[in-house]
């Protein structure tokens, strides 16, 4: 009887065993086991970044012949002169380059790559030491630099000739001439005027530009003694935009016309903001109302709210998608450029007249510049005229940036 | 002096943000300059939350006209700021995420704010159709100019378009109306928001150099000193 019994374990052991490495070998498992390494990267370049002031080191190399079947990803290993191999990044597959931001100046690093297989990593030849050195000059943005020299040039050129007495032409701009006729309108109705410089802070220059154009409000409203209303969404735009209105109202000898509270702070929150805005609005009234500044998709919800209440509405923002929301719902839109040369324009002082001068030289080569690419293109594609290779590669020297 | 101060920080800073895009050694410098703004628009916040408070309390405390909205304010400030600072509900201890499951603040956000801020969203749609309806009133030349334009984007947008144009010939393919559509958002939009944008950066060059050379005080209230 327990010989049966054995005979039967026996028996069922085997069976067991038999079945598993059956399925052992249908899966894989067992050739898994015994397969190679994949094959290396090859050659591993490491160089010095140009342009830069000496914070990294480019690292290239060819994919791996089993690259994408075959590996995991990547390892980027480096080591100093005679240092030891540190693991310092591992990289998807497909990935042919690295640059690492993360070196000292002046010391040799050396690279290796790991490519990833799933028996092991296999390791690719050293590369030459690299040396992340810094250069004083970025030659990748010589013509961006060639620009800024002739543009900023003609702007001090053209404040130089104001300053000697010459008479600028400078156009009409609808929106700041109306300026003093909304405040005005708000002071016969009793009502303030709204102004929101936008919803971005002190960094962005669209807000800078608000707060230039502000201070010419406040010192309007000043004189006029009405009432000036500011809700912000930036702190720092809180703080700005009191001492703006602050010195306006001093300079316009009415220091005790200032109130701290005129501008206040709701918050940093996109829609938040709108809400408590539109509630203003709803409430107070405004006859006047100013969006001055960057604006995203809340610039038609506050025009249209502006429009319902029936005020006079100027806005000026320097972001294209927006412009079409403001024509549609405001009275006067100062568009793009017009935004940033208020505050000189509403200046008039013949310095900053001459600023906006100097920006009709930029509008004049880029006009050059978009006539002759486009005449070339046009030339080259249709009629395949050799000459204007060479016309379409200076404009793309002149005119790429790196 | 209290204007000259300014004007000084104005004109280094400007000047070697500009000089850090064109001479590395300066670059450091001037990311250094960009972390100053932050750290002194931290410290901002204080002043904006303060006067937020204060502007609302005193609307509360004398019972000014519409109060009761500065009351759901300042309730809705201090639960924010509590449940934020304290960790309430979720886990505790200053290493616990204000963002993790149970935590008042996140709970507050995803079922109060959020919601909110979607419905404030949502009002755009109503408003472009009131917006439209106005700027496409065809009162004179450009109004229906751009009544076409718009009625073209729009068709193009929908299978109506190709219903209605798909039989064009192929060679004539360019009047198809979706097709006719990708052209007017290509051709004539794109190069009018593009020269904008050129615009836009000359003036912001011009205005910059105005900053920077002093010229232009107004940030600062004007010429007085």
């Amino acid at each position: 009887m327990l010989n049966r019994v054995l005979l039967l374990c026996l028996a069922l052991v085997w069976t067991v065993s038999v079945s598993v490495t059956a399925q052992d070998v249908a899966e894989g498992g067992i050739d898994t086991l015994s397969l190679p390494l994949p094959a290396p990267a090859q050659n591993v370049v490491a160089a010095n970044h140009v342009y830069d002031d000496g914070e990294v080191i480019d690292v290239n190399w060819d994919k791996s012949p089993d690259d994408p079947e075959n590996i995991l990803g990547y390892i980027v290993y480096r080591a100093e002169t005679d240092g030891a191999f540190d693991s310092i990044r591992t990289l998807l597959p497909g990935e042919t380059f690295f640059s690492d931001d993360n070196v000292e100046d002046e010391i040799p690093y050396k690279y290796q790559i790991g490519v990833i297989g799933e028996n092991g990593v296999s390791l690719s030849g050293e590369s030459e030491l690299a040396v992340a050195t810094w250069e004083l000059f970025n030659f990748g943005m010589w013509n961006t630099f060639l620009w800024m020299f002739v543009f900023c040039g003609s702007v001090i050129g053209f404040i130089i000739s104001a300053k000697s007495g010459r008479k600028l032409y400078i156009r009409k701009i609808g929106g700041l001439e109306a300026l003093e006729e909304a405040v005005g309108r708000a002071t016969e109705m009793g009502r303030p005027i709204l102004f929101i410089p936008g919803i971005l802070d002190m960094d962005d220059v669209q807000t800078l530009a608000a707060i230039t154009i502000l201070g010419k409000v406040a010192r309007v409203v000043a004189d006029y003694d009405s009432k000036i209303r500011m809700p912000v969404s930036r702190s720092l735009v809180l703080t700005a935009a009191r001492e703006t209105i602050k010195e306006s109202y001093t300079s316009a000898g009415r220091p005790d016309g200032y109130n701290e509270d005129m501008v206040q702070y709701v918050t940093d929150e996109q829609f938040g903001y709108v809400a408590a805005v539109n509630g203003i609005m709803v409430r107070e009234k405004p006859a006047t109302c100013l969006y001055l500044g960057a604006f995203f998709a809340e610039s038609l919800i506050l025009a249209e709210t502006g429009n319902s209440i029936g005020a006079i509405q100027i806005a000026g923002t320097a972001r294209p998608g927006q412009l079409p929301f403001f024509v549609a719902a405001c009275d006067y839109t100062l568009i793009g450029e017009e935004l940033f040369a208020a505050s000189a324009y509403l200046s008039e002082d013949p310095k900053q007249l001459g600023s906006l001068k100097g920006q009709d030289v930029g509008k004049v080569i880029a006009m050059f510049g978009l006539l002759v690419g486009t005449a070339a293109m046009t030339l080259s594609v249709a009629w395949q005229v050799p000459a204007t290779q060479w016309i379409l590669d200076l404009m793309n020297n002149l005119f790429t940036t790196n | 002096m209290k204007k000259q101060i300014p004007i000084l920080i104005t004109a280094t800073v400007g000047t070697v943000l500009v000089l850090s895009v064109f001479f590395p050694p300066a670059k450091m410098l001037g990311e250094d300059f960009s972390l100053f703004f932050d750290i002194i628009a931290v410290f901002a916040f204080f002043l904006g939350g303060g006067n937020l408070v204060r502007v609302h309390f005193i609307k509360v405390y004398r019972r000014k006209s519409d109060w009761v909205y500065s009351v759901v304010t300042l309730v809705g400030f201090t639960m924010m700021l509590a449940s934020g600072l304290f960790k309430l509900g979720g886990p505790p201890g200053i290493s616990g995420s204000v963002t993790a499951d149970g935590s008042y603040l996140n709970t507050m956000f995803i079922h109060i704010i959020a919601p909110l801020s979607s419905t404030m969203y949502a009002l755009l749609a109503f408003f472009v159709a009131s917006a439209s309806y106005r700027a496409f009133r065809a009162k004179n030349r450009e109004a229906t100019i751009l009544l076409i334009a718009a009625f073209v984007i729009l068709l193009g947008r929908t299978p109506l378009g190709m219903m209605a144009t798909g039989w064009v010939w192929e060679s004539l393919s360019i009047f198809q109306i979706p097709n006719l559509a990708v052209w007017v958002m290509n051709v004539p939009n794109l190069a009018g928001q593009r020269s904008i944008l050129i615009g836009v950066g000359l003036g912001v060059v011009a205005m910059s150099l105005r900053l920077i050379l002093g010229m232009d005080r107004t940030y600062l209230g004007g010429d007085n000193d």
